[in-house]
């Protein structure tokens, strides 16, 4: 069946599928990461089940020399060891495939499809016939498997075996038992086929000056860089891990090491109303200060979001969005949460929103929400996704300047506070609209009651109808004043191109891979990701200019669309939908059938 | 809410504390409650014992939630930034600031409603994490600003003003915090300030969080015959169970302290709690016995008042979270950040 595929270097997809809870993942990240240190473009997305162990999981490796590291739709190999998913799995290998199963027991035949090539190997028999221990037998199965891959699409092995060396530096007799289990499947697929397969890798030099890290780690680092000293959470999937790694981050960072306390405090809070409540409390008290949540923790902060609005106290909120409504699916990815996030809570409430597209950017909006918060007052929040914050991405290396300073907003000290006749809490507006606050503890002449209850310039409580305006409007100019400060969008012109195609966070990679086919098919498009909310005049110019423009995004009610819509003065024929939003990462398929789907056969209005 | 400015008239016979502060310093602004409402004499009570301590006005952090009880902050320390945040939510709210500043006081103030039913899960946790902060309840047992529904804390067979008897039991916040380990557990009545100043004191000085639950009857909805927290009904079933003296820290009295027929609790910071009029057999560090002793004179009606239960042995959020001894929102922001040179190094790590 070989010579169904042409010979491809550094171009193609692997979807390994497994049960969880066995201990794959750490197989299937030394795969990606040996890849990545080839210095070859690669992705590797972990599509995982809502479970601990037992349920199907899959993970799967785009490589491709140009960059494009979108999730693929199409595999070339298939790593079959989950008999539960076997038919579903032999299914979605492309014609002329591969798939690689265990052959310790015998293929049913009705998987068997005459155009992809099986590679069986008896892993199971192998390890049961080298491992004692019964939880070993299965652990090194996927190491096995691993072998084989290795045997299979050419990885260096040298470099593997240096991850491993890396990895168990303090457990030699791991790595010893890896490195066995490796060769019994690398040995097995050397002597049994044709290795290497038609697509294999080679050594390239794209990811020298690139690092391999997921988002949630990325915006952890971010709080740590941008000063937070309390941080509050709920546990909740896909965000824990923002939180985990904050702890870890800490513990590095955080403890003095004149004193060993600790600086930084982090409350596992009881659920997420009590997190937002004291990420309030300790911003209003002058400690920058986050949560992180998802969806569900969005939708119960609700309340105390208006307050922080109303009050005009800072708050960061990291969502990392997931597949809703209600519980949904916990561990599918979504950007379901824009329109809660923009109106969150009762009243009219606007709120400032920054959307990343891969863990660099989750790092330095991360950074920039504190900055934003403290300089607009008001919630601030960065909406990441499951796809962005749990997978590993190859980003370029952070970087950092040390000239940084926070930005703490309009903040008075207490030279300030006692030259002042009085202090009025809402009074004194500067051209974006914010009044100087002051925190506890300093001054008694500057205290002054903080509520969630109607009240005036002078922050006195208020139930007259222009006082009562006073202030709201003056939120709302405070609002429109910050789409200066939120990051500007990308925007890419290309020869041509009338048609514009919008997008947002992580769906970055799958659209610019399709603007990059879609002229094979006849159409030019100008590309814009949107990376901040409330619009600035950019976005609304760059819609103006083209006659039409697909809004794509991972939701079912087109959100982004909406926003755009009630906050633009674009025509809403102009705006068009592409949505995908089952939960899988978004593919460049999903955005060129899209929109071949609506324009139909390519004509020469779009193709000018 | 209109705040309503009192006139600043200060005779000058009145007692100066240790800051040179009269107690006209320690007032807010005028009460909007009904005249006669059990929260202003909470609010007089709070007054004297800041006064007392010579808590400096800006190192005051006055926390509220929704609700009459929650309006009284602006009653008193105008001089303390205030914070009248959201139903039930004052305690994760508190929280996060004594996170933030571990060097304010702070008080809370809360009522039944907002404790008790909306609030009851942030209340449970404030305790667990032993928030210092003193966080009274002005226990009402009816909601005052809807007009006069039962709370949580009605008990059984009370009865509303229209005359419809309550069927669900109660939640004592007392025996709660007893069950959750609390380490401050008081409640005494607004109409008896003499109990509650040096409780209210005592408080303040605990290591931790210190619940105090006032009875403080609704004069509009809840003081008619029938109702189980009324003046009446609480002045004829109250048993006053310790009568508590708050010695603040200083050498000369410290030296009283053995006398026969009392019990003291040195506090964390040196002061002490001086237990008058103490059952021979009552132990208020001893959490089994106080619980038995509280069953028992509660299946007997009575409502016990004074300092019930005190534990000074327990580390507040700060100790147990290894807190440095100064605020943490006061770091110089050089300590915080690892800078460039440690975050090229760190990366070598996802390589």
């Amino acid at each position: 069946m070989h010579q169904l595929l042409r010979t491809r270097v550094n171009d193609f997809a692997v979807k390994l599928a497994n049960v969880n809870g066995t201990g794959s993942a750490s197989a299937n990240g030394l795969l990606m990461q040996a890849i990545f240190r080839m210095g070859i473009p690669v992705s590797g997305k972990n599509l995982f089940p809502s479970n601990i162990q037992g349920l199907p999981t899959w993970y799967e490796i785009r490589v491709n020399k140009d960059g494009h590291t979108a999730r693929a739709l199409d595999y070339d190999l298939i790593v079959a060891m989950n008999s539960q998913t076997y038919a579903r799995d032999v299914h979605e290998v492309r014609e002329g495939g591969f798939v690689l199963y265990d052959s310790s027991w015998p293929l049913d035949k009705t998987l068997i499809r005459d155009d992809v090539t099986y590679l069986g190997v008896p892993f199971a028999q192998l390890c049961n016939d080298h491992f004692k221990d019964p939880r070993e037998r299965i652990l090194m199965k996927n190491i096995a498997y691993a072998g084989a891959m290795i045997a299979a699409i050419d990885v260096d092995m040298e470099i593997v075996t240096q991850l491993l060396d890396e990895k168990f530096s303090k457990k030699k007799s791991l790595r010893e038992s890896n490195l066995t289990a490796l060769k019994l499947g690398y040995d097995y697929a050397k002597e049994n086929f044709q290795c290497p397969l038609p697509f294999y890798l080679e050594k390239m030099d794209t990811t020298a000056d690139k690092i391999l890290i997921d988002g949630n780690t990325a915006t952890a680092l971010g709080c740590v860089y941008a000063g937070v000293t309390v941080a509050a959470w709920y546990p909740i999937t896909p965000s824990t891990s923002v939180m985990d790694a904050f702890r870890a981050f800490c513990d590095q960072y955080r403890r003095d090491p004149e004193t060993g306390k600790n600086n930084c405090l982090i409350l596992q809070a009881e659920d997420e109303l009590a997190a937002i409540g004291m990420v309030i409390g300790a911003a209003w008290n002058g400690a920058r200060s986050f949560t992180s949540t998802s969806g569900p923790g969005i939708s119960l902060m609700g309340e105390l979001l208006g307050l922080a609005y109303y009050a005009e106290i800072p708050a960061v909120i990291m969502d990392i969005q997931r597949v809703g409504p209600s519980t949904g699916m916990p561990t599918r990815t979504q950007q379901g949460d824009i329109m809660a996030c923009a109106y969150a809570s009762h009243g009219d409430t606007k709120h400032i929103l920054l959307f990343p597209a891969n863990p660099a950017e989750c790092f330095e909006f991360a950074v920039k929400s504190f900055d934003l918060a403290e300089r607009f007052q008001t919630p601030v929040f960065m909406l990441a996704d499951l796809d962005i914050g749990m997978n590993d991405w190859v980003v370029p290396r952070l970087t950092w300047d040390d000239a940084y300073r926070p930005d703490r907003g309009r903040v008075l000290d207490l030279a300030e506070i006692e030259k002042l006749p009085k202090f009025l809490r809402y009074t004194g507006e500067d051209e974006n609209h914010v009044a100087s606050r002051t925190l506890p503890g300093v001054h008694s002449k500057g205290a002054f009651f903080t509520r969630g209850s109607g009240h005036n310039k002078f922050g006195a409580y208020t139930e007259m109808p222009d006082e009562y305006q006073d202030v709201v409007e003056r939120l709302l100019r405070k609002h429109k004043a910050a789409a200066k400060f939120v990051p500007a969008p990308v925007i890419q012109h290309r020869e041509g191109a009338r048609v514009g195609i919008v997008t947002i966070g992580g769906c970055d990679p799958a659209v610019r891979e399709a603007i990059d086919l879609l002229p094979q098919r006849g159409i030019e498009t100008d590309f814009m990701r949107i990376r901040g909310f409330p619009f600035d005049e950019e976005v609304e110019a760059f819609l103006n200019a083209h006659d039409v423009n697909f809004i794509v995004e991972q939701n079912r009610d087109a959100q982004l669309r909406s926003l755009l819509t009630l906050e633009t003065g674009v025509a809403k024929e102009k705006l068009r939908s592409v949505l995908a939003f089952g939960g899988f990462p978004l593919s460049a398929k999903n955005v060129i059938d899209g929109i071949l789907e609506q324009v139909g056969e390519p004509t020469h209005a779009i193709h000018s | 809410m209109p705040s309503i400015a009192k006139p600043v008239a200060v005779h000058p016979s009145l007692h100066k504390n240790e800051l040179g502060l009269t107690v006209r310093d320690y007032e807010g602004t005028m009460s909007t409650l009904c005249a006669g409402c059990g929260h202003d004499s909470v609010t007089a009570a709070i007054i004297r014992a800041l006064w007392e301590l010579s808590t400096p006005p800006h190192m005051l952090a006055k926390m509220s939630g929704i609700g009459c009880s929650s309006k009284t902050p602006t009653y008193f320390v105008s001089g303390a930034h205030g914070f009248n945040s959201a139903h039930g939510r004052m305690a994760p709210i508190a929280t996060g600031a004594n996170a933030a500043n571990r060097e304010l006081t702070y008080i809370g103030i809360s009522g039944d409603g907002d404790s008790l039913s909306i609030g009851l899960g942030h209340m449970c946790h404030a305790i667990r994490r032993n928030v210092k902060m003193l966080y009274i309840i002005e226990n009402n047992g009816v909601y005052g600003l809807t007009k006069g529904q039962f709370s949580a804390s009605a008990d059984i067979g009370s009865k509303s003003k229209r005359g419809e008897p309550n069927r669900m039991a109660p939640i004592d916040s007392v025996s709660l915090g007893l069950s959750l380990g609390a380490t401050f557990i008081a409640r005494s009545f607004s109409g008896d300030k003499e109990q509650l100043v040096p409780i209210l004191k005592a408080g303040l000085a605990h290591r931790g969080f210190a619940i105090v639950d006032v009875i403080s009857p609704c004069v509009t909805f809840n003081d008619h015959v029938g109702s189980t927290k009324s003046y009446l009904y609480t002045r004829q079933h109250a048993r006053k169970l310790t009568e508590s003296d708050f010695v603040p820290p200083a050498t000369e009295i410290l030296a009283t302290i053995g006398q026969t027929g009392t019990t003291t609790v040195t506090m964390h910071d040196g002061s002490v709690v001086r237990f008058t009029a103490v059952p021979g057999d009552y132990d208020p560090t001893n959490r089994q016995r106080v619980t038995s002793y509280l069953q028992e004179h509660q299946g007997q009606g009575e409502v016990v008042t004074g300092l019930l239960y005190l534990d000074e042995s327990v580390p507040d959020l700060h100790e147990m979270s290894n807190s440095p001894d100064r605020a943490l929102s006061k770091i110089p922001y050089e300590k915080l950040c690892p800078g460039a040179a440690e975050l090229a190094k760190l990366q070598e790590e996802y390589r």
